[in-house]
């Protein structure tokens, strides 16, 4: 499969004001392909918000490549192309949203690039409509359930057509109705409208919802691999400053205790399945 | 008893097209030394409500008491009120702003005209108090320091006022999950040691179920519950009509009760991994 984002190498120094240097990204190595759905764990301050902003040249690599569809960030000339095939969805959605009316402020993006106004119309319907915020086309955002605003921000992304589309913990300041809608909305792009989708999380319970993980430890890769493979090493998952699944953190102790159950159980409906097995 | 909520009813924009009831004539009491949980979705009236406890919001009617005191009536100081109870709000960082974290810390008891002694007592056990080592980081730039330490520095400032409510608005929020272990635990180390009364508001059942002893279920401005976690937890068709949900372990117990497995409630995962274990170990 075509590749969408590969870092070779990648190192990055941030400068502190002591003047020592701190080393945030130290030689990242990864590859993600055209439709797939990564996610990024790691705990604060492991590098994945910088690692994030190298996938739309927002950074630059100190040392090492970064390319978006073959296109070398460092290559002034592509940057419009670049942060156009990956669009950038932060934490806050109140620092992301800029117009008094959702319609106008998912029209933003498009205007700007300069797109004509039938279009920009299409667009914008249609960017509402698969956050499924239609019915608030032309609310004040300011009004809005913080869920409600984060879709208004993926759609005024959506509106702009990129292939790739990174999140960084785009629920970290929503209730769990709004947590849910965002993800619903994630794996939707995803599957239906093939967008290429990398979530930054601390929440394991979208992780698992992803193709692949990479784990991030000071700045390092530390695993990589499907949800099932990477949470069955509960151990090495907690060192690195996170948690598992709670059902895969049961499981984990019940097998200690005797009880011979998956390791790789991630779901309530897989935990009962494998207690039915036992009786 | 320190808190005391009385037919309290707040009106944004009352009289005008945006009027927004957000707390619908609710009473409730908390007392000494409890550890209450706070849940509700997004536009719950949980912040509103917080605000009152402090006065920084002052009721449409209703009257809230801080230990036995009214809150905006004329012989109660609310400076006093502020005193008794620390808010620390979401994203407490972002209102550091001194050149050292001992500075910063030593903002608030400054404040109150305290001897410098009796400020460096307060501001060395603060800093204890949230889990940092005074030494490593007292002459530090807070700024310098991570996520999770900047967001102790603030909470510091609140505690070395010592207050005897401290009310946290989401205090994990953002952190990852051992940060957040770390902050919540040392919560509950500070409500047992210090017998501070603590409400924590979160939008983690699981964290809920770990730590406090009540919770309090806002939903459109009212009280849907206030009891015990394992009460509530019991409720979860109606905890999620109104946008909340229940510990996982909950959902496991509902999954397997359905397939006829005759288990008792369960709200954490010790709880869980004892009941499991009666059921199937042979």
């Amino acid at each position: 499969m075509a590749n969408m984002i590969t870092t070779e190498n990648v190192r990055f120094e941030y400068g502190t004001n002591s003047g020592s240097a701190k080393l945030a990204l130290d030689d990242i190595n990864i590859n993600i392909a055209k439709g797939e759905f990564v996610a990024i764990l790691g705990h604060n301050g492991s590098g994945k918000s910088t690692l994030a902003k190298h996938f739309n040249a927002l950074l630059l690599p100190g040392a090492g490549t970064v390319y978006v569809k073959e296109m070398n960030t460092k290559n002034e000339k592509l940057l419009w192309d670049i942060r156009q095939t990956a669009g950038m969805v932060f934490q806050n959605p109140d620092n992301q949203i800029v117009a008094t009316i959702v319609e106008e402020d998912v029209a933003f993006g498009p205007e700007n690039l300069g797109i004509p106004p039938l279009e920009i119309r299409r667009r914008v319907d249609d960017s509402i409509k698969t956050v499924d915020m239609t019915e608030y086309a032309k609310h004040s955002p300011h009004l809005l359930s913080g869920g409600q605003k984060q879709r208004v921000a993926i759609a005024g992304i959506i509106a702009m057509k990129p292939e790739c589309i990174i999140l960084d913990e785009p629920t970290a300041l929503l209730d769990p109705v709004g947590r849910k809608e965002v993800l619903n909305t994630i794996i939707k792009l995803n599957k239906e409208e093939g967008i290429t989708i990398i979530l930054i999380t601390h929440y394991m319970d979208e992780a698992i919802q992803a193709d692949r993980i990479y784990v991030m430890k000071n700045g390092k890769i530390i695993m990589e691999g499907k949800p099932k493979d990477v949470f069955k090493e509960v151990e090495t998952v907690k060192a690195a400053g996170l948690d598992v699944p709670q059902v895969t953190e049961l499981s984990h102790r019940l097998n200690r205790e005797g009880l011979q159950l998956s390791p790789d159980i991630l779901t309530v409906e897989e935990m009962v399945v494998e207690l039915c097995r036992l009786k | 008893m320190p808190v005391k909520v009385e037919n309290l009813t707040h009106i944004y924009m009352k009289d005008s097209v945006f009027e927004h009831v957000a707390i619908d004539n609710i009473s409730f009491e908390i007392q000494d030394g409890e550890f209450i949980g706070l849940i509700g979705h997004t536009g719950s009236g949980k912040s509103t409500l917080i605000q009152h406890l402090n006065g920084l919001l002052k009721p449409s009617s209703g009257k809230v008491f801080i230990d036995g005191e009214e809150l905006g009536s004329k012989e109660v100081q609310m400076k006093k009120i502020r005193q008794k109870v620390g808010l620390v709000f979401q994203y407490p960082e972002y209102q550091l702003f001194e050149e050292t974290v001992y500075k910063d810390v030593a903002f608030g008891p400054r404040n109150l005209g305290l001897s410098e002694d009796e400020v460096d007592a307060r501001v060395r056990k603060a800093i204890e108090l949230v889990g940092l080592d005074f030494d490593s980081v007292s002459n530090v730039s807070p700024f310098e320091l991570s996520g999770g330490q900047k967001r102790r520095v603030a909470i510091a400032g609140v505690l070395a006022m010592e207050p005897k409510v401290l009310i946290l608005d989401e205090p994990a929020a953002g952190l990852d999950p051992k940060g957040r272990d770390d902050i919540l635990r040392g919560f509950k180390r500070l409500h047992e040691t210090q017998k501070i009364t603590v409400v924590l508001v979160s939008h983690s059942m699981e964290d809920i179920a770990n730590l406090v002893d009540k919770v309090l279920v806002m939903n459109k401005g009212k009280i849907a519950y206030f009891d015990t976690p394992r009460n509530v937890f019991g409720e979860a068709e109606t905890l999620e009509k109104i946008g909340l949900g229940v510990p996982q372990m909950t959902y496991l117990v509902r999954e397997l009760r359905k397939k006829g497995y005759p288990i008792a409630d369960c709200i954490n995962i010790d709880e869980a991994k004892n009941e499991l274990l009666k059921l199937f170990k042979r």
